[in-house]
């Protein structure tokens, strides 16, 4: 059996590449952004979903958060007799989330005052924000400095408040907020700690309410003994006003088993107690799934454009073979009166082929790893290049190398070696 | 015993409606070290006939046999292996590999052998010393004369220690003087044994071989110098 000779043919390969340096340097750009594309493409769809399931995550797959919402307008029973829209979660609401359903492991309730509140000269209009406790542990707070709301507040009703970071940073740009006091018109605060938490912002179109970075929060009890059970707001300059008891609900439940159960229940009972739906209930754990099956899908399609350039490359290597098949038919005629068989020059077209798809992916790869460097660097979007998605790039390119190779190569091996001898 | 024979050899192609007999009933015997020089005008069939003794074709009837072996039923793996291991082509265009060096083209027979690198690069450079290039051995085809191609050419049949070495009008190319070198070169050769058919119009070189055969409307014919219908090659 006559041997193929891997190195020989290797370096035959190169030398008759390199004597048309631009034509295959051309060919295998074709590849070389098709790869580029492929791992730029699955690196920024894996970092745009895998933000999204991190936030998510950070919300809370045990979590149900429901928040008051003002109802569609037509639903409003008494808007033509009433200047006041009243709607949202109830006190009573809470309680019976709390009280009725088994499984839930506790249940935060948060109301919002918009204030402009003030230290010495700075001064802000945010939200307060009255809650209890545990709404450190269920919304993820961390605590920069000091404490969050303690029992002991709740029960004595205490003035005492705890920042978001860029709250604290906009009234004590100097530093040194704790154990200082902020004011609210007359009232005063004590600051007895500096939190933060991821930004919220969107979740599959749903809104969350609050950016809790600059958010101020008060115990609860305190909020209702100051501005009583309910809020009234509204804008200067219009008539309608609004109250609202609560205005978020986060609720716990003890295993994931009870998430959808302890859902329907709760549906089932706001549905019965309000008469419109003025109430929004948000569930992590669906929206994770859901975005889990976006990001698949969102991983194929971009995946699936991405490779439809790298075949436009495949394509690119085998209309060149080809032409270089036809201009070295010569050679090939040569060869085969020398006493090479179809397998030889199938192996010698192939060789260069794969050569041109290699080289071409080994630079799409190191492409592929840049340009999500700088999408991430200069346009802020997360991305992430999985090792997968390069075994699988430079996979495809060796695979491209040697099918759009196959063609040109089988046609070069069934030449005529008369014919081919003949040919000018 | 004889080296190659062609027993009875038919070579026919289908041209439209009509048959086109290019070889007609052709029997040859090669001797072992002989040098026979085929003449016959153009069309006559001695491209057919070259091509079928190189095995770069088989007959459509009759038998071929080379070294012992009856090459019209063999595939074209086993006659790619033959052309490697049995044949020397020589061509009037001399067909180098542009992109090859000297040594290089000199090599491709060897490779198709499999003889290992080292080798092969020994045996080439020993050949490109006897066919007069030991001192150009990296320099490639274009750079190289008329002459000094055909060198090469001859060089590269001769690596792989053929049965036999054709040559298709290997002074066709090659200014008189030229000529004659590469004649004497083939006749060099030729008496240290090589056994070899010369394609040619040239009648100098029919007439220092051996034998002298004619090929005319696909028949193989002794030569007759007085009934040479084709006149006078120029």
């Amino acid at each position: 059996m006559i041997g193929f000779q891997i190195k020989r043919t290797l370096r035959a390969g190169i030398k008759s590449l390199w004597l048309h340096r631009l034509r295959s340097g051309l060919t295998m750009m074709g590849i070389t952004f098709g790869v580029c594309s492929v791992i730029a493409m699955l690196a920024i769809g894996t970092g745009a979903s895998q933000e999204a399931l991190a936030q998510i995550e950070k919300l809370g797959s045990l979590n149900i958060i429901i928040q008051s919402v003002p109802p569609p307008e037509g639903q409003q029973a008494d808007e033509e007799t009433s200047r006041i829209r009243e709607y949202g979660l109830t006190h009573q609401d809470a309680a019976r989330i709390q009280d009725t359903i088994p499984g839930v492991v506790m249940s935060v309730p948060t109301r919002r005052v918009r204030q402009t509140v003030t230290h010495n000269a700075h001064r802000m209009d945010t939200d307060l924000v009255g809650t209890v406790p545990k709404y450190r542990e269920i919304n993820n707070i961390t605590v920069l400095r000091g404490r969050f709301i303690e029992a002991m507040h709740l029960e004595k009703r205490a003035a005492v408040c705890v920042l978001g970071r860029n709250a604290a940073e906009t009234l004590f740009p100097l530093g040194g907020a704790v154990g200082s006091y902020i004011l609210r018109g007359e009232q005063r605060f004590r600051v007895v700690g500096i939190v933060t938490s991821f930004a919220r912002g969107e979740l599959s179109g749903k809104k969350l309410i609050g950016d809790p970075n600059s958010e101020i929060y008060i115990p609860l009890t305190t909020m209702n003994l100051f501005y009583g059970e309910t809020t009234v707001f509204g804008s200067s300059g219009t008539r309608t006003f609004e109250k609202v008891q609560l205005h978020g609900l986060t609720i716990q439940v003890a295993s994931l088993d009870d998430v959808r159960r302890v859902e329907t229940v709760i549906t089932a009972l706001l549905k019965n107690s309000h008469d419109k739906e003025d109430y929004q209930i948000i569930v992590p754990l669906h929206l994770l799934v859901q975005a889990r099956r976006t990001k698949r899908i969102f991983s194929i399609v971009l995946g699936s454009i991405a490779a439809i350039s790298l075949l436009v490359g495949g394509i690119g290597i085998m209309n060149i073979t080809l032409a270089t098949v036809m201009e070295r038919t010569r050679e090939i005629g040569i060869r085969r009166a020398m006493g090479a068989k179809r397998r030889h020059i199938i192996f010698q077209f192939l060789t260069e082929t794969v050569l041109l798809a290699l080289v071409g992916g080994s630079l799409g790869i190191v492409l592929g790893i840049l340009v999500p460097y700088l999408v991430e660097k200069f346009a802020g979007m997360k991305t992430i290049v999985t090792l997968w998605s390069l075994l699988l790039a430079f996979g495809i390119s060796a695979a491209i190398g040697i099918l759009f190779g196959l063609y040109p190569a089988y046609r070069a091996a069934n030449m005529d070696p008369i014919e081919a001898l003949r040919h000018e | 015993m004889a080296l190659a024979e062609l027993r009875d050899v038919w070579k026919t192609y289908q041209m439209g409606d009509t048959l086109l007999h290019a070889l007609k009933a052709v029997n040859f015997t090669f001797e072992q070290g002989e040098m026979v020089a085929l003449m016959g005008p153009s069309g006559a069939g001695k491209s057919t006939f070259l091509n079928l003794v190189g095995c770069l074709d088989t007959p459509t009837r009759g038998h071929y046999i080379l070294g012992g072996r009856d090459i019209s039923t063999l595939n074209d793996n086993q006659l790619s292996e033959i052309r490697a291991t049995q044949i020397g082509f020589i061509f009037q265009s001399y067909n180098l590999i542009p992109q090859l060096n000297l040594i290089e083209n000199i090599e491709i027979p060897l490779y198709y052998q499999g003889v290992s690198e080292r080798e092969s690069y020994e045996r080439a450079v020993a050949l490109a010393e006897r066919v007069g290039l030991g001192h150009r051995l990296t320099h490639v085809p274009t750079e190289l004369s008329g002459g000094e191609r055909q060198r090469v050419g001859i060089a590269r049949a001769l690596a792989s220690s053929p049965l036999i070495v054709l040559a298709d009008e290997p002074t066709g190319n090659l200014d008189t003087k030229t000529g004659q070198q590469i004649l004497d070169l083939l006749h060099e050769l030729n008496e240290d044994g090589v056994t070899m058919l010369v394609v040619t119009h040239d009648s100098r070189i029919a007439s220092s071989a051996q034998r002298v055969v004619q090929l005319v409307d696909g028949e193989l014919t002794a030569w007759d110098a007085s009934a040479e219908p084709w006149g006078t090659p120029t």
